[in-house]
């Protein structure tokens, strides 16, 4: 695996991001042809509200990738604070109660594999991966294969009603969540520190930033988060099996590496990923537009992931022969270059 | 491991060390396990044990070669229950096929689904973990359209295929020993013996351990790591064909997650997630180990659920374990540097463990 692409400028990313405007433009047309109503406001919350559980972890994901790390347990996470929470319903505890446990069981998780990645130094890769089937076990382990459906309709009204205006609460919490995520992401001292560990994690330590510290707070909030949309998805579906949000993290990985934010760490925006969220949105209400079955459309989110590292990569090599023509042929204009960009 | 007067060939090395120790452990676990359950060991078990862990083991031989670089490839169940559809719907259509036909083309069509991976890790400098997860997608997905949502039973594969898992290669007093276990044996003998002494294999290590020094010392770096992808899609093609000679009939979500549990006997096994260590004989101890906890958790009567719980747990265990081992001897090898440094007459040690820093995790 090769390392040097963490280098992506400025430039590169703005082209990035416009290129993600132009193919969501694109899609967005297609859409309009294939069905008139695609833009009315009904549609576009519905559009939301589909995978709304996943757009709301692409925010804490986009941290975790920006950090150099990944979490592939999120959907477990996910699937475990449901099955959790059901399972103390169903033992007789309050509901409320029982809700405010599934968040608790998402702090636990987070807890675990934070220490195990910020304290022991164990990659972040097998921790997660143990994560994600120790927790969908447990998940198994509490509901085996029944369906819990006693969840109340107050509950379930949140998840189906409008809450605030025409908008669904969960609806609501994304777009609380990105406003924080942006100000504390870009605007923020810890948001600093995440990009610099994410792009050299000893000169960070070197430079005394807390690492582990900041390492350890990310993996909570995923989980966190994820704990939270996994109960949002509950209130959406009415039901809960110990499968819930199965596979997620195939989708919220993807938003997160379309929009622009480099596997390899230290770079990426939210604005990138909040491009991404809309273009797959827009994407996967069309292929179901077009009768494009859920498998089908899994492969292709599978082929998109897959292409927008690819791209990226492929792009700054090119980018890297060309600027080294250019510095053969015309070697004094390399420093003009070079300090016009930022 | 003990500093000896020739402090170049340590008495345990520490591959033998975790081999051994997985020796230990499943003894351990028989043992636990012969206490709990009533008539714990019988034929039965043995049987269960050693069909259940034979096609995990043949997948985890090629997912060894490629962690073994410091790379992962989590498309492998997809990969398996991809040829072994295919293969099972081409052998339905056309009962004359010959099997050594049939075989190759279960092989051929999982390499080539292994040349994908490796051409976009290799020559694409997409990071693994990228690429396999889509391609776990695509596999899977492209099967299900495929499929056109039918499935492969019994009745339409032709008889030698359904016999084949079956067929009793020998009996150990009342223990049966499978014919499919052959392939299983085969492929990790063959594979630890590549590990071991060819070029290639020991390029695999250097790979793993410092891509950079490999690529400095002039290894054709990523064809190497192309091979290994193309090897364990290879494999994992065969494993498919395994998989439809023990079942028979499958549906297009055949051998899903079976990923999970072959990283699981990986990296319990002792296959470094960081590359450059492990061995072939380890990865097989470490599937034996977990398909034992899993058989013995349904024998105890609790929940099978239990089975996927433990075994995240185990992947943490062991890479928690060692991680702490690895320390240790590291810091060993480190005073023992140091001590030869003071007696120059003495030939320095190579540290027992190379130190690889993960940048991708």
């Amino acid at each position: 695996m090769s390392n040097n692409a963490n280098g992506l400028n400025l430039r590169f990313l703005r082209s990035w991001e416009g290129l993600l405007t132009l193919i969501l433009v694109i899609v967005v047309l297609l859409n309009i042809r294939l069905s008139p109503f695609f833009l009315h406001g009904d549609n576009l919350i519905n559009l939301f509200g589909v995978s709304i559980e996943k757009i709301i972890v692409a925010l804490t994901m986009t941290f975790i990738i920006i950090n150099g790390e990944i979490d592939l347990s999120v959907a477990s996470v996910m699937g475990l604070a449901a099955s959790f929470m059901a399972w103390l319903t169903d033992k007789g505890m309050a509901f409320p109660t029982a809700l405010l446990f599934g968040l608790l069981i998402g702090l636990v998780c987070g807890l675990i594999n934070g220490f195990l990645i910020a304290y022991l130094e164990l990659p972040s890769l097998v921790v997660t991966l143990a994560g994600l089937i120790a927790y969908r076990g447990v998940a198994r382990i509490l509901l085996e294969d029944r369906s819990f459906t006693g969840i109340p309709p107050w509950y379930n009204d949140l998840g189906t009603q409008p809450f605030l205006g025409p908008l669904p609460l969960a609806l609501v919490i994304f777009f609380v969540l990105f406003a924080v995520a942006i100000v504390v992401l870009h605007f923020s001292a810890f948001g600093r520190y995440v990009f610099v560990i994410g792009n050299n994690k000893d000169a960070a330590r070197m430079s005394g930033v807390q690492v582990r510290r900041i390492k350890m707070m990310l993996f909570i909030a995923s989980s966190l988060v994820a704990a939270l949309a996994g109960l949002l998805y509950v209130s959406r579906l009415g039901a809960v099996r110990a499968s819930i949000a199965e596979g997620f993290e195939l989708d919220i990985i993807t938003i997160v590496l379309l929009g622009g934010v480099s596997i390899f760490g230290g770079t990426g925006t939210l604005v990138g990923v909040g491009l991404s969220i809309l273009l797959i949105l827009s994407l996967r209400n069309g292929m179901s537009l077009a009768g494009v079955t859920g498998n089908t459309q899994n492969s292709i989110i599978g082929l998109i992931l897959i292409l927008s590292v690819l791209i990226p990569n492929l792009a700054q090599q090119a980018n890297q022969t060309w600027k080294r023509r250019e510095y053969v042929s015309r070697p004094k204009e390399q420093s003009i270059t070079r300090e016009s960009l930022p | 491991m003990s500093i000896s007067s020739t402090p170049r060939r340590p008495a345990l090395r520490l591959e033998r060390l975790r081999e051994l120790s997985l020796v230990i452990i499943i003894f351990a676990v028989l043992f636990f396990f012969g206490t709990q359950v009533e008539s714990y060991f019988n034929p039965r078990f043995f049987r269960t044990v050693t069909t259940g862990v034979m096609i995990i083991v043949v997948v985890v031989v090629g997912e060894t070669l490629v962690m073994l670089t410091r790379n992962i490839d989590l498309s492998v169940g997809s990969i398996v229950g991809f040829t072994a559809y295919v293969v099972g719907r081409m052998v339905a259509d056309n009962n004359s096929l010959d099997p050594v036909i049939l075989i190759l083309l279960a092989i051929g069509l999982g390499a080539l689904l292994g040349l994908i991976n490796g051409l976009l890790v290799s020559y694409g400098r997409i990071p693994a973990i990228v690429v396999t997860l889509g391609t776990l997608a695509l596999y899977r997905g492209i099967l299900v359209e495929f499929s056109g949502a039918k499935s492969v039973t019994t009745a339409t594969l032709p008889n030698w295929i359904n016999e084949l898992g079956q067929i009793n290669l020998f009996s150990l007093g009342p223990l049966d020993f499978r014919v499919l276990i052959v392939p299983a044996i085969v492929v990790v003998i063959l594979f630890q013996l590549v590990l071991s002494f060819l070029p290639y294999g020991r390029r695999l290590y250097a790979i793993g351990s410092n891509p950079e020094a490999a690529r400095f010392a002039g290894m054709p770096a990523r064809r190497i790591v192309m091979i290994a992808y193309v090897l364990c899609g290879a494999l994992s093609g065969l494993a498919g064909f395994m998989f439809l000679a023990r079942f028979g009939n499958l549906t297009v979500v055949a051998a899903q997650g079976l990923e999970l549990q072959v990283v699981a006997a990986a990296v319990v096994g002792g296959v470094s997630t960081l590359g450059g260590s492990g061995t072939m004989i380890g990865a097989l101890l470490g599937a034996v180990l977990i398909e034992v906890i899993g058989d013995s958790l349904i024998r105890l009567r609790i929940s099978e659920f239990w089975k996927d719980a433990s075994l995240g747990l185990f992947i943490l265990l062991a890479v928690a374990s060692d991680k702490v081992i690895v320390g240790r001897v590291r810091d060993l090898a480190l005073r023992n540097r140091r001590r030869a440094e003071v007696i120059p007459s003495q030939v320095p040690p190579s540290p027992a463990v190379q130190e690889g820093s993960a940048h991708v995790q």
